[in-house]
């Protein structure tokens, strides 16, 4: 398995420690539903040094890039972020990423899924031979990647020392030093509360530290992968291999927002076009359980009309620790996908009543 | 500690005899596997079961994990407490976090659970 530079910091914290995408990655430190509601209502710091970083440069990287990406990067200012996706041919998804276009011209920070790494690293070097001036480069292992995620990180950025971070809006980035190691903090995380992420270019241990120690008065917990795959459930924020893969299209996921049509060609684009002239046959939805039960990935979903017929398919669900209720994302036929109809959630055999919500349950409250 | 007056199922419950009467739980190995236990679904009361056969569920942050029953007999009570505060299980696996009560169809059963020691040993060949 392989490891992350915070390796020794999440076994001193007494992590529990599981493979995660050939990873050994902490699963909890106090527990999932208290790094939950700690993140939730404090600020919590998560390791995801798992994910893959490539750095792509060159005077030919722009156009690469918008011909590899579903997003318009056009749309991006010097150290500004989008989410976007990686289509095969078909429109299929093989991967969803964030892209950062850097200070200097000509380059690009791509994070990508751990578990999609390698594909991804071969997908765009194999695409970049052709072009001239552009090269990709899998630098996951030099840059650590650090999450702070929560209200109170603007506080503890600001105790940190890095008052500038305060300024930052969603997605943009800066370069700053901590621990005197050089860091990229961008606005970005995917809890759905206000964070930052820190691509630390450097030793990421004294960092991970610094932050934590900091943190602390602000009742700042290092947090888990449960914690964050329950926050993003929350959020209706999509989970490679779970609700996406290269088999599901972005239209049909709920993320057409994040194809632009109108920017040129790109990988994917006669297919997707076809498909949101056509119609979908599925599309992606949000729903809650009428009755305490847990939805979990793979379930079936019944029609309400008897008999109960399968209308769809559970991609993930847990139960929310902030509504106590059972909730789920998973693709249906169009026909059922609006919000406010019912169906059924076939949890081993009995079927569970469920309705159509908009993802995301969880809405940050105002300040 | 495993409490020395249990016995136990290899499907991790556990049973605590009292004349007729069995306590059953799930054991503090099973409540830590699962992590945060989040809903429990529970036998009702009144219905006869068999020794081996699914008599709840329990859900957690992670997974969903199966309650078989360690003995036959009849659901005489359930913990209702666990309906608002799941986590007990996780914090008193052998205490307030007990499931059910059953009352034994056939006392004899229990003779072929495991002692405490015997499944200390059981956790411990299961490890690799």
């Amino acid at each position: 398995m392989q490891q992350t530079p915070l390796i020794a910091q999440h076994r001193a914290a007494g992590a529990k420690l599981v493979d995660f995408a050939g990873w050994e990655m902490p699963i909890q430190y106090s527990g999932v539903v208290d790094e939950y509601h700690t993140v939730r209502s404090k600020a919590g710091l998560f390791d995801v040094s798992h994910m893959g970083r490539l750095v792509v440069t060159g005077s030919g990287a722009e156009s690469f890039l918008q011909r590899m990406t579903t997003n318009d990067l056009a749309a991006l200012r010097p150290m500004q972020a989008q989410y976007s996706m990686v289509c095969n041919e078909q429109g299929g998804i093989k991967d969803d990423i964030f892209v950062y276009r850097l200070a200097r011209a000509g380059e690009f920070l791509v994070c990508v899924n751990a578990s999609n790494r390698e594909k991804i690293v071969s997908w765009l070097t194999d695409h970049s031979r052709v072009v001239p001036d552009c090269q990709v480069s899998d630098r996951s292992p030099e840059i650590a990647q650090i999450a702070l995620q929560g209200q109170a990180a603007r506080a503890i950025v600001a105790a940190v020392g890095l008052p500038q971070l305060e300024q930052l809006k969603l997605r943009e980035s800066t370069m700053v030093r901590v621990s005197n190691v050089e860091c990229l903090v961008a606005r970005t995380g995917y809890t759905g509360e206000f964070g930052y992420e820190f691509y630390v270019y450097g030793p990421a241990g004294p960092v991970w530290d610094k932050l934590l120690d900091t943190g602390k008065s602000f009742g700042l917990k290092p947090a888990g992968l449960g914690a964050r795959d329950l926050l993003r459930l929350e959020m209706g924020y999509l989970l490679y291999g779970n609700d996406i893969d290269e088999r599901t299209t972005p239209i049909e996921a709920g993320a057409e927002w994040a194809v632009r049509f109108e920017k040129g060609d790109f990988i994917g684009k006669p297919a997707l076009l076809t498909q949101k002239q056509v119609g979908v046959s599925r599309r992606f939805v949000g729903f809650e359980l009428l009755e305490k039960a847990v939805p979990r990935h793979g379930f079936t979903i019944l029609s309400s009309s008897s008999p109960q017929s399968p209308i769809g398919e559970v991609t993930s669900g847990n139960l929310s620790p902030l509504l106590q209720k059972g909730i789920g994302l998973g693709y249906v036929s169009p026909k059922y996908a609006d919000p406010g109809m019912d169906f059924f959630i076939d949890i081993r055999g009995k079927a569970v009543p469920a309705k159509v919500v908009k993802a995301a349950f969880y809405k940050r409250p105002a300040k | 500690m495993i409490p020395a007056d249990l016995r136990f199922h290899k499907e991790h419950e556990w049973v605590r005899l009292d004349g007729k009467r069995a306590t059953v739980g799930i054991s503090d190995f099973a409540q830590d596997a699962l992590g945060d236990i989040v809903f429990l679904d529970l036998p009702k009361v009144g219905v006869s079961v068999k020794v081996g056969q699914q008599i709840g569920e329990v859900e957690s942050t992670k997974t969903t994990s199966t309650i078989y029953t360690p003995v036959s007999g009849t659901v005489s009570q359930i913990n209702t407490d666990l309906k608002d505060h799941p986590e007990v299980v996780n914090s008193d696996p052998y205490g307030k976090g007990w499931i059910a009560i059953i009352d034994l169809a056939d006392p004899a059963e229990v003779d072929q659970l495991m002692t405490a020691v015997q499944y200390e040993a059981f956790l411990a060949s299961q490890k690799h």
